[in-house]
């Protein structure tokens, strides 16, 4: 039997806007009680593992920092399995995130097997349509973003690059930093997932 | 048997229509110019990383959460503005309900000011009005929610352009795939067909799907007015041709 038509349409994206904080992100906006937290903010429910840091800076066409974006991770946990490991930040006047984390384990792939560990970030601001999902790898993980499906389907590899967060260590913690560049020279690569 | 119990639930996403959905630069709004890739987006079979998603239980919903009448009150006032009911459904597009999925929502106040510290709008603030919800949806798939209705406002785009009245909404299904940002906009609005944003949506069909329908049976008397928005995310396929040697 082949699939057949979907009876329904899905709803057409429409931008987050300038004023997306007021619904994702609302305590920065006076908008929250002062013992309500917002949705997805602080450290991440990622389970055991060591901490770290994953952040970054988003970039337009003409370089200038976005800094009206909200910024959205999953991931897996350090076992590989996804459960309740969401994270939800607007970025700063600077156009910077950051999230604390744990680092993700390996999930299978589309080959069935394991991909190369990444989380999943997704996108939203003013002048974004259609909310843009991309993924973070990690560049001391170069063996096995080597034979990862997803990074093996991006032809150019310096375009590959643009999905892989440098390693830094400070008082035993890692951070990974990954700048997302919206349009242009070194453009991220975005998924149609 | 219905044709729903044919389908299971663990195929692949249906691909996004893209022609549906508004492309990434639409020059009639000015902020896609720097912020649209200009790569062509790399088609990906959902993996796990995609087909599962965060879930929140009704743990996080505060009693007021849909009652932006209420849910910002300074004094004890309600919001000022035509009171109104939004409610609909949440459906996959295998017109399945998708329960237990949490729908944000956010809007500026009658005047069509928006509580925010970059909204430069001359229209007054109302003090009683925050602007910000939230609902889990319930085992048909619906949600509801009590507010005021939107003012329409100028804003920095062409020299005298004008958003429609509308309602901003975030909904997150079961996978990240799924993930939805829109907007609502009100039945028989002239303005939504002069609006850069309504109409980077390319297909009339699409932007009369965003726009929701005044509903007299579910209006509250002598209350409320109540207005229909359903929202659709993306379904799963069957599963039925892939390579299974034993079949389905």
């Amino acid at each position: 039997m082949l699939n057949r038509t979907p009876p329904l349409k899905e709803s057409p994206s429409q931008t987050a806007g300038p004023y997306v904080h007021i619904g994702l992100t609302p305590s920065l906006e006076g908008i929250s009680g002062p013992n309500v937290k917002d949705l997805g903010s602080g450290p991440l429910e990622a389970g055991a593992g060591p901490r770290i840091t994953i952040t970054g800076r988003i970039f337009d066409g003409s370089a200038a920092p976005v800094s009206d974006a909200v910024v959205e991770l999953w991931q897996a946990d350090a076992d590989g399995n996804h459960d309740r490991a969401w994270g939800r930040v607007a970025v700063d006047g600077t156009g910077s995130f950051r999230f604390d984390t744990v680092k993700p384990g390996r999930v299978v792939g589309p080959d069935g097997k394991p991909m190369a560990p990444h989380v999943t970030l997704w996108i939203v601001a003013r002048g974004i349509n259609v909310g843009l999902h991309t993924r973070l790898y990690f560049a001391d993980e170069a063996e096995a973003n080597a034979a990862d499906f997803v990074l093996n389907r991006i032809m150019d590899p310096r375009r590959r690059q643009t999905l892989v967060a440098a390693r830094t260590e400070a008082d035993g913690r890692a951070t990974y930093t990954l700048d997302i560049r919206l349009q242009g020279d070194d453009e991220t690569v975005f998924f149609d997932i | 048997m219905a044709l729903t119990t044919l389908i299971p639930e663990d195929g692949a996403l249906y691909q996004r229509d893209r022609a549906w959905h508004p492309a990434a630069f639409t020059p009639g709004y000015k902020s896609t110019t720097l912020r649209a890739p200009r790569h062509a987006l790399l088609s990906l079979a959902p993996t796990k990383s995609e087909l599962t998603g965060p879930t929140f239980g009704h743990g996080i919903i505060q009693p007021l959460d849909n009652d932006l009448i209420r849910n910002f009150s300074q004094d004890g006032s309600e919001a000022i503005g035509q009171r109104i009911v939004v409610y609909g459904q949440v459906l996959d597009e295998n017109a399945r309900p998708v329960r237990g999925t949490l729908v944000e929502f956010w809007q500026a106040n009658a005047g069509g000011r928006y509580r925010h510290k970059r909204e430069g709008y001359l229209a007054a603030l109302d003090p009683n009005f925050g602007g910000c919800g939230r609902a889990i949806t319930d085992d048909d798939g619906y949600y509801h929610f009590r507010t005021i209705k939107p003012g329409a406002y100028p804003w920095p785009n062409g020299g005298n352009d004008w958003r429609p009245a509308h309602i901003h909404f975030s909904v997150f299904g079961h996978a990240f795939a799924q993930r939805l940002i829109t907007q609502m906009y009100f039945e028989g609005d002239p303005m939504i067909w002069q609006d850069p944003i309504a109409l980077s949506i390319a297909d009339r069909a699409a932007v009369e799907q965003l726009t929701a329908r005044l509903d007299r049976m579910n209006t509250t008397p002598m209350d409320a007015l109540a207005y229909r928005f359903d929202i659709v995310l993306r379904g799963r396929r069957s599963t039925m041709f892939e390579n299974r040697p034993e079949g389905n």
